[in-house]
């Protein structure tokens, strides 16, 4: 199975991972994990998830997630592992 | 498990530092399509590339959103037009028709370029090859994605130097054709020594006939990763600069290995070859003269810029052959003038001139790329221009290619714009002495022996 890297960066504010998490919930994606780290005042955020389970296609959920990161200010992206894959392991 | 600093790292390459795939080229075979009557020939051309390219800019948008990689240019290579038109066109019109037709066909399934406007004269010339090259200044002018190129020369044949008198004259024509334009058509005509049959990068891309009827290729490009890695590392002995090289082309080049394996099992074609390479484009950070200044030069083209270039070149291959399964095209860094920000500054700054970029061409791929030159240059100087790059490809065994652009009714000092990746540049000088009776003898200059090596 392979998995979806999501990620959020931008100035750290209050509920981002909420407002991801609720949209990942209503739209059945399974988080694996999640790391997260400050650095100068930009939040940095990756979840490992699975959206298999997922009634929207891939596209659908990229756009619909960077839309939500518009909204509060942070950019949301979605990716596939593979492309982390390819380049990290050999 | 992926963590997320490797996350984080992949992510400032592609977001900050220009990491993209330069292009995904689609080669089509167009033997199949030949045939004596024009009407029906062009009617199997167009039906051929419609069909086998029709998913091919939709399967790279996609390929792009699933990765959040930038997939810049799309293109098509087709078989050499002077092979598969060689029996149905008679004249010049004939041949620029088909251009005119390949234009159509790229437009039709939203390609940026379409190679293969081109004629392999290394050892001869057919009647059919002379009519398409003699064609080459009427092709460019009326049409706006294909490019055109013509192998000179190669390592067992030698050179072709009735070929190389006729193209300084084309190269002037074409100029000449396309004025208007500040003579657009030369930064899509290229002259090549041992032209590889599976490059994906334009202007020089055409479809080998020892390829496969069909055939995904792939470019890479990412000199600001290069660039950025090797700021970390400023200072460090050779070792360490070497390796940051290596691993930095691995990286790269794995991203091209994935969009190639991708896009093959999408459009159902076999993947070719990724080609390895740092190709620069016009946007700030994105230069491969900047690497050389983060070597250690004050500018590209002080003295060094040879050593550092063939160390920079030398490195992305030894990272990048083991990123990819099959690696081919050009491979290795290129060095247009008008493409890279670097360069033009260089340039500017009175540090590189014409005769270090030939120094510079024998290192690395590919040769004297996108060079502008005062509009009254002589054809028969373009010509001994070509000869010496066709003559460092043929001795050292390696592909070089030449593509200058005498720009009409303008001088040194001046600049011309060019426009999106293929850039601007100030006009460069060119040594005005004459070569003319050089150019003048005829016949060919023989193949180099391959023994007594010093």
């Amino acid at each position: 199975m392979k998995k979806t890297i999501i990620t959020v960066v931008g100035k750290d504010t209050v509920g981002i991972i909420a407002k991801v998490c609720t949209y990942l919930a209503n739209n059945r994606v399974n988080i694996l994990d999640i790391s997260q780290t400050i650095v100068q005042d930009y939040f940095n955020m990756m979840m490992i998830a699975d959206i298999m389970d997922s009634a929207k296609p891939f596209d659908v959920i990229s756009d619909e997630l960077a839309q939500i990161g518009e909204e509060i200010g942070v950019i949301v992206r979605c990716q596939r592992e593979e492309i982390f894959d390819s380049m990290h392991r050999i | 498990m992926i963590n997320i600093y490797e996350v984080a790292e992949t992510n400032q390459m592609i977001e900050k530092e220009n990491l993209d795939v330069r292009t995904i080229t689609l080669g089509i075979s167009l033997l199949d399509c030949i045939d004596a009557d024009l009407g029906k020939l062009k009617d199997n051309i167009y039906h051929k590339i419609t069909n086998t390219a029709k998913d091919l800019v939709k399967t790279g948008k996609e390929i792009e959103k699933k990765y959040a990689i930038p997939i810049v240019n799309k293109r098509i290579s087709v078989t050499p037009i002077a092979i598969v038109a060689g029996a149905a066109c008679k004249t010049e019109e004939d041949f620029a028709s088909i251009a005119e037709l390949l234009d159509l066909a790229a437009k039709e399934v939203g390609v940026n370029f379409i190679g293969g406007y081109s004629a392999l004269v290394s050892k001869g010339m057919t009647k059919a090859d002379e009519l398409l090259i003699r064609s080459i200044p009427l092709a460019l002018s009326k049409t706006d994605r294909v490019c055109s190129s013509v192998n000179l020369g190669s390592t067992r044949t030698g050179i072709n130097m009735d070929a190389v008198r006729l193209m300084g004259e084309i190269i002037k024509k074409t100029a000449e054709y396309t004025k208007d334009k500040d003579s657009l058509g030369c930064a899509k005509l290229v002259v090549f020594c041992n032209a590889p049959d599976d490059n994906p990068f334009m202007a020089g891309a055409f479809h080998g006939v020892t390829e496969a009827d069909a055939i995904i290729n792939v470019g890479v490009s990412g000199p600001g990763v290069v660039k950025t890695a090797l700021e970390k590392v400023r200072g460090e002995s050779f070792e360490v600069l070497c390796e940051t090289i290596k691993k930095t082309a691995f990286k790269v080049t794995r991203v091209g290995q994935l969009v190639a394996k991708e896009a093959s099992k999408k459009l159902g074609i076999p993947f070719g070859i990724v080609d390895l390479s740092l190709a620069p484009t016009p946007a700030v950070g994105d230069s491969v003269a900047d690497i050389l200044c983060e070597i250690g030069l004050e500018y590209a083209g002080a003295p060094g810029t040879t050593a550092a270039l063939a160390l920079l070149n030398d490195q992305v291959k030894k990272g990048g052959v083991m990123a990819s399964s099959y690696v081919g095209g050009l491979s290795g860094a290129f060095i247009p003038v008008s493409e890279d920000q670097g360069m033009i500054d260089a340039v500017k700054a009175g540090a590189l001139t014409l005769e270090k970029l030939e120094a510079m061409t024998c290192v690395c791929s590919v040769g004297l790329d996108m060079i502008a030159i005062p509009g009254d240059t002589k054809a028969s100087t373009i010509s001994g221009i070509i000869a010496d790059e066709m003559a460092i490809g043929m001795v050292n065994q390696k592909t070089t290619a030449v593509r200058l652009i005498p720009v009409i009714g303008k001088g040194v000092g001046e600049s011309v714009e060019f426009g999106g990746l293929l850039g601007y540049a100030p006009i460069m000088p060119v040594n005005p002495h004459s070569c003319d009776a050089f150019i003048q003898r005829k016949g060919r200059i023989p193949a180099p022996i391959h023994s007594f090596k010093n």
